[in-house]
């Protein structure tokens, strides 16, 4: 089936529901939104409020990458999106313009505060923001959490804002004491000087407010920290071990009926008629909504949606994807990796060296596939839309988006939607679309009262944004030495890009979804990486990793096979082709270190081995592996960290292994199969996760004090599960593993 | 139906359809959201809440089966998070996103009221039917073993 802009559209109006091209189109900052030096935080207190700081994060902003400092540039308008309040009480409280999925950003940003303001990071409280300009993700030129970024954009700037902060109650205080700001020191929240004097910041937080704030406070030397690099625990934890905290689900505004609503079981589909008469005969069923292309219910509780759900009566068209299929995809996908693509790496004369290597070129193909999100948070979200306004109350990832598309089906001005970030039972991307906001928002404005929309965990199965189902084409040469002289990745994946902004790709070429393929961080002379789009009729998103998900499978199962060829062990192979990459051999030589690779093992277990970059960040891993009864038995994987300056071990730990978990989960059973347009699996009965039972002993080891750039954490541990997985399966059978979920 | 429910030993008058699963009358009816609704089908643990004692499936549970027995949710394990299962895991520091916690601490809670030393091997049969996405099995086994501890220099 060839790419239509019609079938397009059908597929992707409902997914996304929201003008979303615009958000995509560029690198956050603008030139324009470049701010001075003295500008990147200011006072924002009103009379009585204590210290109110607003600050700028300009973070990993084009402008600050190309060493312009906070804001780098020079004109603009203030443009703040993080506040720090200090009560006349003392208490901290920073507004968080993230969203907390797992991800532990709660507790890392607040960290970087209380390190370079000098209070216990226990004082520090945490609120998120609103969704407002004042609130833009900075890298993504829009409020939303993603890509690994929090960490990453917050680092300098926080801390420099804490450090401010710090500097104006000690110049409150040495004004109010009339001696020199030299003499006096902060520590703990108070100021005191080496005369007897101390105050609290709470008694110095009024005064403060009348100071200038520093223009380039200088901050702590690393060695100096007492919190950053520290293994701290979560603030959030005691919100999370006795049901307090709230998420999506959890939102009960005065009056709120609960909404279900069916979907056509084919992608694109549209209602083509609705019998509502016994829907509205079940108890508790206040409303049937056509929506053209789904039909909601709105009831007293879940469970009268859902028999009235059961009840309606709804005839489909279901549009041009009908007679889809998971076996006419592969037979799209594999059509296409037969020609050459859009180029995106060429290095030397690839074609050139595979043909003087002639029959001795070794090819393999590899095929993954779809896969759901599977949040433990089903979708859900709440809206009340009212004649002059709508309020939002969502599990959202991507907060600007849900304020436009709200704006846009409640028919109000997008400035008058609140919306209130709740806690995230899980993101992985899933939440960035809009389709749950929309199901709110339009059943709120049909029912004249608010409305949670609920949706079941087989709506959240069966529509989601995939994980591209993806085919691999690899050709290598080797030298006579064994090392490869030429290496040809051709990537054939639905464009991730192309959905989200709504436009057709330029040349034909999805730079995002070759990355981790581009990336191939091997000393091979000849590379080339090329890429083809294929519109297929199945809706996908961003997913844990994203593209780097399947890149670094095939990448590092390929060159475990090209040591297998050439007779070399794979982590000395390894070792040795990236004599020019020091941080991926760092962490590799880490992992295999602390794995004991090379020592004896017990009978019926082998050891893989991977490392890969994604976000910034290196991670190798070591996985310890059997067959037992036929499947895979992942004993321990060792994994070696390098993400540059360290913020929490413990949350890296928690990461690491939760990345572990998520792509382990997606190598042995992860595979949404598409039949007659409809995709297969609905539950976690058919759609497998890992349980305790299954989990495998996760060592984390960290690099401290690396000298590399601060990398994203949320992701990066993920890539290289599932090659050290079928590494060590080929070790083990002789036999390598080119398609996933694993069949041994 | 009219059903009164004895929930973290209060007692509520509800009217809602007989079939209707413990873990709706729960959430949408009585407003206990920590009890948290993860697949509807007994496949994921996050709604598991104790009756009489034992961790069972409220999105599995009609209410009309209740009958008079004493339902536990995450609210009434303990008022200040004291419990020792709560405890070892804030002392281990468990959760990420939370959203399977609420189930997996009753899980563990029901296990431990039932073998106070539990095995890895306990632990593997009593947890596995809480799925958490996060990953956060090998903290949660650690709490598990944290929490026995905590309870046995209580007893």
């Amino acid at each position: 089936m060839a790419w239509t802009e019609e079938g397009a559209d059908s597929v992707w109006a409902n997914l996304v529901s929201g003008d979303l091209a615009h958000l995509a189109d560029g690198p956050g900052v603008r030139a324009s939104d470049g701010l001075s030096r003295r500008d990147f935080v200011r006072v924002a207190g009103a009379a009585g409020a204590g210290l109110v700081l607003a600050v700028s994060i300009p973070g990993c902003s084009p402008a600050d990458r190309t060493g312009g400092g906070p804001g780098g540039g020079a004109k603009g308008a203030f443009a703040p999106n993080a506040w720090i309040r200090i009560g006349t009480d003392g208490e901290v409280t920073f507004v968080v313009d993230r969203s907390e999925m797992g991800q532990g950003v709660t507790t890392a940003l607040p960290m970087m505060l209380a390190e370079e303001l000098e209070v216990p990071l226990d004082d520090v409280h945490f609120e998120f923001a609103p969704a407002a300009k004042e609130y833009f993700n900075r890298i993504f030129g829009s409020q939303g959490t993603g890509g690994s970024t929090s960490v990453r954009a917050a680092w300098k700037p926080l801390r420099k804002a804490g450090a401010a902060a710090r500097m104006m109650l000690v110049s409150a205080a040495a004004r109010k004491w009339n001696v020199d700001a030299s003499t006096c020191t902060a520590a703990n929240g108070k100021v005191s000087d080496g005369a007897g004097h101390s105050a609290t910041y709470g008694e110095l937080a009024e005064a403060a407010a009348n100071e200038t704030p520093p223009e380039d406070p200088p901050l702590k030397d690393p060695k100096d920290f007492t919190i950053l690099g520290k293994r701290h625990p979560r603030l959030d934890t005691p919100f999370k071990t006795n049901g307090s905290a709230v998420f999506g689900i959890d939102v009960r505004p005065d009056g709120v009926l609960i909404g279900g609503v069916e979907r056509s079981p084919v992608y694109g589909g549209k209602v083509k008629s609705l019998d509502e008469s016994k829907a509205m005969q079940v108890p508790g069923v206040h409303k049937v909504v056509n929506l053209g292309d789904r039909v909601g219910v709105v009831a007293e509780h879940y469970w009268a949606a859902a028999k009235g759900r059961e009840a309606l009566q709804v005839e489909w068209d279901e549009g041009p994807w009908a007679d889809q299929s998971s076996e006419k995809i592969a037979a799209t996908l594999r059509r296409l990796g037969q020609k050459p693509g859009a180029v995106a790496r060429n290095d030397g004369d690839t074609d050139a060296a595979l043909r003087k290597a002639g029959s001795r070129v070794h090819e393999a193909t590899f095929d993954l596939p779809y896969l759901a999100h599977a949040c433990m948070e089903p979708m859900n979200a709440t809206a009340h839309v009212r004649a002059d306004g709508c309020d939002v109350w969502a599990p959202t990832q991507f907060q600007t988006a849900t304020q436009q598309t709200a704006g846009k089906l409640a028919g109000v001005d997008p400035s008058k939607v609140r919306v209130h970030t709740t806690y995230l039972g899980g993101g992985f991307g899933r939440r960035a679309m809009q389709d749950f906001i929309a199901d709110a928002v339009l059943l709120s404005k049909a029912a004249g009262a608010p409305v949670k929309a609920v949706w079941s965990r087989e709506d959240a199965t069966r529509h989601d944004g995939y994980r591209p189902a993806n085919h691999h084409v690899l050709r290598a040469a080797l030298d006579g030495s064994g090392h490869p002289v030429a290496w040809s990745h051709r990537v054939v994946a639905p464009s991730i890009t192309r959905v989200f902004s709504g436009q057709p790709l330029k040349n034909g070429l999805d730079s995002e979804a070759v990355e981790g393929a581009v990336g191939m961080p091997y000393a091979i002379p000849n590379v080339q990486v090329d890429y083809h789009d294929a519109e297929v009729g199945v809706p996908v998103w961003f997913w844990r990793s994203v593209n780097n998900s399947f890149n670094g499978m095939v990448v590092e199962c390929m060159i475990d096979e090209l040591a297998h060829l050439a007779g070399k062990d794979p982590y000395r192979y390894r070792h040795d082709l990236l004599a020019d990459k020091p941080v991926h051999r760092r962490v590799l030589d880490l992992a295999a270190d602390k794995a004991g690779w090379g020592r004896r093992l017990p009978a019926g277990r082998a050891h893989g081995i991977a490392v890969f970059e994604s976000f910034n960040s290196h991670v190798a891993q070591v996985a310890e592996v059997s067959i037992e009864k036929g499947k895979p038995r992942v004993h321990r994987v060792m994994a070696a960290v390098d993400c540059g300056p360290v913020v929490n071990p413990s949350i890296i730990e928690a990461q690491v292994q939760s990345a572990i978990v998520y792509g382990l989960t997606a190598a042995l059973y992860g595979d949404i199969t598409i039949e007659n347009g409809r995709c297969q699996q609905g539950n976690f009965n058919d759609y497998l996760m890992l349980r305790i039972d299954e989990m495998p002993e996760v060592e984390v080891h960290v690099v401290m004090d690396s000298d590399a750039e601060q990398g994203g954490m949320g992701e990066p541990g993920l890539p290289p599960i599932a090659p050290a997985v079928c590494n060590a399966l080929r070790a083990l059978t002789g036999k390598p593993i080119r398609k996933l979920p694993i069949h041994v | 139906m009219s059903i009164t429910l004895s929930v973290n030993g209060s007692s509520h008058q509800v009217d809602v359809p007989d079939d209707m699963p413990l873990l709706w009358v729960l959430r949408d009816v009585i407003g206990l959201t920590g009890t948290k609704f993860g697949c509807g089908i007994g496949q994921c643990g996050a709604c598991t809440v104790h009756l009489d004692g034992q961790a069972v499936r409220a999105c599995l549970t009609p209410v009309s089966t209740v009958g008079s027995g004493k339902i536990t949710t995450i609210e009434g394990l303990s008022d200040d998070n004291s419990h020792p299962v709560q405890r070892a895991w804030i002392q281990e520091d468990v959760p990420q996103c939370g959203y399977c916690q609420s189930g997996q601490i009753m899980s563990a809670a029901a296990l431990l009221a039932g073998t106070a030393t539990p095995s890895d091997a306990d632990i593997d049969r009593a947890m596995k039917g809480n799925i958490c996405r996060c990953g956060t099995y090998q903290r949660i086994r650690k709490a598990i073993h944290t929490a026995a501890d905590l309870a046995g220099k209580e007893a």
